[in-house]
């Protein structure tokens, strides 16, 4: 049984139609981001699933999670919270913008929240170095940009965030 | 600048939507490229326009184009828009606020090598935009300007997108070719050229999303007309961004050939209150340090001023740097990018990235002393020419170029103050 397959056939056909029929190995990365929006980050089985539809080895899928850095092969926190600290930025003070959001978090880079729901990550240009301080919101199959932060905004973006996942846990969303 | 070629949104508001665009000349010029003008003579007006590759090469782009053999099919045409080079940020303006015209562009590039299937590669940062595109495409599907026999005659065309997932490198042509289907996202031995054996192996043209915005317009105004903007190897306008230690960072479309001077202190406002110009990076973490005094701010910006200071335009991601700015540190981020994005594929730069950045953080952490530095200035030159793509070459720019000209500032980390304690 492929639940990827039998949950989303529109949706991978429609992928599928983009690439020539005798090269479908094309598709492997949209079908990642597609297993990885459903559960959050792509499982063995989804890779196992997606190699079937491709007619590739499992190898080859699992390699190309590797390489990529916006695929997870592990869960990972809900969303991602990743911060651009590369040149441009950093002498925007992104250094400085990342350091006083793991304090007011109480974590550390690369580390989940207690409650599951947000990872800080340091992150390579995103093309935003013109809006510095910025990072991205990686999850719920969605990536966001916000330009020109200070530590409070940041924080108001994170908390509206908690209270979308505390919403939905409660049935109220 | 009173005039936009490229940014032309800045001056028509709405021209993100399809009837607006329509209402300034919108698609005119590749409805009279597919029921006008043979193939050939598309790719001789942007031969004649003198157009050239906006993605950081500098190649003439109709050239590029007429390497297409005529005797193997299909043709591919695949838009670079993998933008990911530490400040740039002008590809990204243009799909968001100008996106038809990008789209008339890879059109046009389409028909001049008579492909039925192009791509947009976009890295998948830009999430948004591919989804933004997406729209787009399907609305010029519905007006009739894109899908099968066009206009009335035999000419197909559709265009997709195809989300990268965080590769640097996938700028790189053959390595975006390798990801587009569905590979690792790794450089490719060259010859054989993407013009001849590009995508699935068939002749491909990878062109830079400014690139294509350029296109429509040369078809529509004539080559001759282009040449009214920039220098005489230089023709038209470029985007260049604006990043760094400077008042109103941002995308400034200017001619070809606009000084430093004017860039940076005219429209950019120059740098903060009580501070001086140290330096420019002008092609993002991919280049040489320039240092600034009142002499180098008067060199033109084109393909060819800046060889002088064994420097190039690159995408004209023009970081500026002040005083405050210590070149030790700016090494070590640079450094530590490159080999966050080295692909692996080859030694010199998979080797030499990961030992440059441990050499560089010993620096700055005020663990090292001048010995590594002279051995990080070693390792980035035997670096230098052996690499299979110009990354590895790149990530060695501002490594030499930086203890080449601001030694005093390595010195003053590893004698008396690192950055990081």
């Amino acid at each position: 049984m492929n639940t990827l397959r039998a949950k989303y056939a529109d949706e991978i056909q429609a992928i599928l139609a983009k690439y020539p029929p005798e090269h479908k190995r094309s598709a492997v990365m949209p079908l990642l981001y597609l297993a990885q929006r459903e559960a959050g980050y792509v499982t063995v089985q989804a890779m196992a699933e997606i190699a079937e539809i491709l007619e590739i080895s499992i190898t080859d899928v699992a390699s190309i999670v590797g390489f990529y850095t916006l695929y997870y092969d592990q869960p990972h926190g809900r969303y991602h919270i990743q911060v651009c600290t590369d040149l441009p930025c950093a002498l925007r003070g992104a250094e400085d913008f990342l350091k006083a959001l793991c304090q007011a978090l109480g974590v550390e880079v690369g580390q989940v929240t207690p409650d599951g729901l947000f990872v800080i990550e340091e992150v390579k240009c995103i093309g935003a170095c013109h809006r510095a301080p910025v990072f991205q919101v990686q999850g719920d199959g969605e990536i966001v940009f916000h330009e020109n932060q200070t530590l409070e905004t940041a924080l108001a973006v994170i908390e509206a965030l908690r209270q979308k996942a505390q919403q939905e846990k409660e049935g109220t969303a | 600048m009173s005039e936009y070629l490229i940014l032309r949104h800045r001056a028509i508001p709405g021209l993100e939507r399809l009837p607006v665009y329509l209402e300034h000349q919108g698609f005119a010029a590749f409805k009279k490229a597919v029921m006008e003008l043979p193939p050939a003579q598309v790719i001789q007006m942007v031969k004649d326009s003198g157009l050239r590759g906006r993605g950081g090469a500098g190649f003439p782009t109709g050239l590029k184009w007429s390497f297409l053999p005529n005797d193997l099919w299909p043709h591919y045409v695949v838009a670079n828009a993998d933008e990911s080079e530490p400040g740039t940020f002008k590809d990204r303006e243009i799909m968001e606020s100008n996106p038809f015209q990008f789209l008339e562009g890879l059109m046009i590039a389409a028909y001049a090598v008579q492909a039925n299937v192009a791509y947009i590669y976009i890295r998948g940062e830009y999430w948004h935009i591919a989804r933004w595109l997406d729209q787009k495409i399907a609305e010029l599907e519905q007006a009739g300007l894109l899908g099968e026999r066009l206009f009335g005659t035999d000419y197909s065309l559709r265009i997709y997108t195809h989300l990268g997932a965080g590769a640097y490198i996938c700028g790189e042509e053959t390595a975006l070719l390798e990801s587009l289907e569905g590979k690792l996202g790794q450089p490719r031995l060259r010859p054989p050229f993407p013009a001849t054996a590009g995508l699935y192996n068939r002749p491909t043209v990878v062109n830079n999303v400014e690139t294509l915005a350029n296109v429509p317009l040369i078809v529509l105004n004539g080559p001759a007309w282009y040449h009214n903007y920039g220098t005489d190897k230089s023709p038209g306008t470029k985007v260049f961004s604006l990043s760094g230690c400077v008042n109103r960072p941002g995308n400034y479309e200017l001619p070809f050939g606009v000084t430093f001077r004017e860039l940076i202190f005219e429209h950019g406002g120059g740098v903060p209150e009580g501070r001086t110009l140290k330096a420019v990076m002008t092609a993002g973490a991919s280049s040489v340090l320039i240092p600034m005094d009142e002499s180098v701010l008067d060199t033109p910006m084109d393909y060819e001023s800046l060889n002088k200071f064994g420097g190039s335009l690159g995408s004209a991601s023009v970081i500026v740097l002040d005083d405050s700015v210590n070149m030790a540190w700016l090494t070590q981020k640079t450094v530590n990018f490159f080999k966050h994005e080295s692909c692996g594929k080859c030694t010199p730069c998979r080797e030499g990235t990961y030992w440059m950045n441990r050499l560089a953080e010993r620096i700055v952490r005020g663990k090292a002393g001048l010995r590594e530095v002279e051995l990080l200035y070693q390792v980035a030159r035997q670096m230098q020419g052996k690499c299979l793509c110009a990354l590895g070459e790149f990530s060695t720019l501002a490594v030499v170029s930086s203890i080449d000209r601001f030694r005093a500032d390595f010195e003053a980390v590893v004698t008396k103050e690192p950055i990081y304690g």
